[in-house]
């Protein structure tokens, strides 16, 4: 039985496993209430996920915004989890959580922000933002509403999908990625690759005269060639 | 009635008894491990360390917590403080959550997930927000420029941890840390035709991973040589100058608990986890945990040593050893290992 989530188109049904078999967390004999607990969870991360969103812009304090970004990747990461995309969930916070949020912290710490003046044209923006907001909100309502594959469409593009049982979502992942699509990830890569090299060349400066440390030269050094042994004679120096 | 206690309340029940059973037992460990990190260094030094309470100063880390405990916190005024409260709260929750999903034996673990060693590094990778946290709430400079360092120095060596991760998945095929214990009951020693041993363990067959683990292990956790975070030569403390009596404590409490959760990834990813060292009957009758506790504490031991032994390393050679040495080093093994086991069909 599934609840109100949503409806998944049949293709995704993989990942979208409900806590059954080998995914997060199996228990065989508690089948039956982890799916009221499952709704109850459900409503307690969106909740939180929703709040904290608002908080982001909100808040006085970019800083305090930052947090509640990370509160609410928090969140999204059960969401993932309670559609037993645990693969997902973790990279969620790997990469967001672990990487991207600590540089943006990073950033905005650093930041010198008069926070009056800041908040000073949140009014002057606010109906551009809310006309934005509303659109996206539109879009995902119509989305969710109308996500039903064309069954000819469900035919040629799912593969075919094993039980949960039998494939973890992470070995479904990396099926899809890097046996049935890989030429594709492999482009997504090189497209990474060389904006990564991009942007190195643009901020690498390579200054002349300042001292560097050769760690070569230094550990080729031996007491030969790094010390000198002179004789002094008393009274005379060198 | 019946089914609603059989389903939720008694599984609740003994889930939060193993919860508090682990807990209770690592925070045990967690105070000795401390003594003993005093005590080692002392050795070294020709020193003797703690040793007034208790039978060879056994209590002191107890008198620790006590004398901790009953300090008055200060709240500098400058500070932000729920941020600064918040701090080794985060720290120190962090730390413990990971433990959920180590498994201390063959079945000893509270929740058996799938992705449990990405579980552990999602959760190691977090633990640089309270450190960030906490120097950015104190409201001074030296807080504050240990929280830029360690925010810079433990995302650069989570990358090569990553890696090294990478490579030994490549060698088990799971993500879930029973199994990557229990693929290293065969390997190098019983391809040659030897019973199972510890040289089928993988810190021999991935030996230069090993060491590239062990060595961003320790510059993960903050620990000397690569504790620039709170290098008291030059920072004072770090992010934890403004910091005294019980939130103090409780960051000492996640540095360490993070100390013990490297040592127990080591042991799992590299040293067989709770596997005996020689499949013979006498040591098999040994229990799995002692075994494990044994692993992990040889290296904390050596943790230890690398204290006392070695001197801390300049920031940029620090940036450097991560990014230019670890990361292609890795990088390279990941490729290495994928196309041997791909070649020798291993995989």
């Amino acid at each position: 039985m599934r609840h109100g989530f949503g409806h998944w188109p049949d293709g995704l049904s993989g990942f979208a496993s409900w806590s059954e078999g080998r995914a997060f967390t199996p228990s065989k004999t508690k089948k039956a209430p982890i799916m009221g607990l499952q709704v109850l969870f459900f409503y307690l991360f969106a909740f939180i996920a929703v709040a904290s969103a608002f908080m982001v812009i909100a808040a006085k304090n970019p800083v305090y915004s930052v947090l509640f970004l990370i509160l609410t990747f928090f969140n999204a990461a059960g969401l993932f989890l309670l559609t037993g995309a645990e693969f997902l969930a973790m990279i969620l916070l790997v990469v967001y959580v672990g990487a991207v949020a600590v540089l943006f912290l990073f950033v905005v710490m650093m930041l010198d922000i008069d926070f009056a003046e800041l908040r000073a044209g949140v009014l002057e923006y606010a109906p551009v933002g809310a006309l934005i907001g509303l659109i996206l909100a539109a879009e995902l309502i119509i989305v969710v509403g109308g996500s039903t594959f064309s069954p000819e469409i469900a035919k040629g593009i799912a593969m075919p999908i094993p039980a949960v049982t039998e494939r973890t979502n992470t070995a479904a992942l990396g099926d899809v990625l890097y046996t049935h699509y890989i030429y594709f990830f492999q482009i997504a890569g090189l497209v990474l690759l060389v904006a990564m090299i991009g942007a190195i060349v643009l901020t690498l400066r390579h200054r002349e005269n300042i001292k560097r440390q050769s760690i070569p030269r230094q550990v080729a050094r031996s007491p030969e060639t790094a010390v000198e042994v002179v004789t002094v004679k008393p009274g005379q120096g060198l | 009635m019946d089914a609603f206690i059989s389903s939720y309340v008694w599984p609740t029940a003994i889930m939060i008894g193993q919860s508090l059973l682990l807990l209770v037992a690592l925070l045990v460990f967690i105070a000795y491990i401390l003594l003993a990190d005093r005590k080692i260094w002392a050795a070294v030094q020709l020193r003797r360390g703690p040793n007034v309470v208790g039978p060879w100063g056994l209590f002191q880390s107890f008198a620790d917590l006590l004398k901790f405990v009953f300090k008055e916190p200060v709240i500098p005024a400058g500070a932000n403080k729920t941020i600064f409260l918040l701090a080794p709260l985060v720290s120190v929750t962090l730390a413990l959550a990971a433990w959920a999903v180590i498994p201390l034996n063959a079945n000893w673990v509270i929740a058996n997930i799938n992705v449990g060693i990405l579980f552990v590094f999602a959760i190691s990778s977090l633990e640089v927000y309270g450190i960030i946290m906490g120097g950015w709430a104190s409201n001074s400079k030296y807080p504050f420029l240990g929280a830029l360092r360690s925010a810079a120095q433990m995302v650069s060596y989570e990358v090569s941890i990553g890696f090294v991760i990478v490579t030994v998945l490549l060698c088990v095929g799971s993500l879930n840390l029973t199994d990557i214990v229990n693929a290293q009951s065969d390997g190098l020693g019983t391809m040659i035709g030897l019973p199972a041993s510890f040289l089928d363990w993988h810190w021999l067959s991935l030996f230069p991973m090993f060491i590239v683990f062990f060595i961003s292990a320790l510059a993960e956790t903050n620990r000397p040589p690569f504790d620039l975070p709170e290098a008291e030569s030059e920072l004072v403390a770090g992010f934890m100058v403004e910091y005294g009596s019980t939130p103090y404590m409780m960051f000492m409490l996640g540095e360490y608990a993070a100390i013990c959760l490297m040592c127990a990834l080591t042991t799992i990813l590299f040293l067989g986890g709770w596997l005996p060292p020689v499949d013979i009957w006498i040591l098999n009758w040994v229990p799995g945990i002692i075994w494990f506790v044994l692993k992990a504490s040889f290296v904390f031991f050596m943790f230890a040593m690398v204290k006392a032994f070695v001197p801390r390393y300049r920031y940029d050679q620090l940036m450097r050893l991560g990014w230019k040495v670890f990361l292609p080093l890795s990088l390279a093994m990941v490729v290495i290992v994928a196309f041997v086991l791909k070649l020798m069909g291993w995989a």
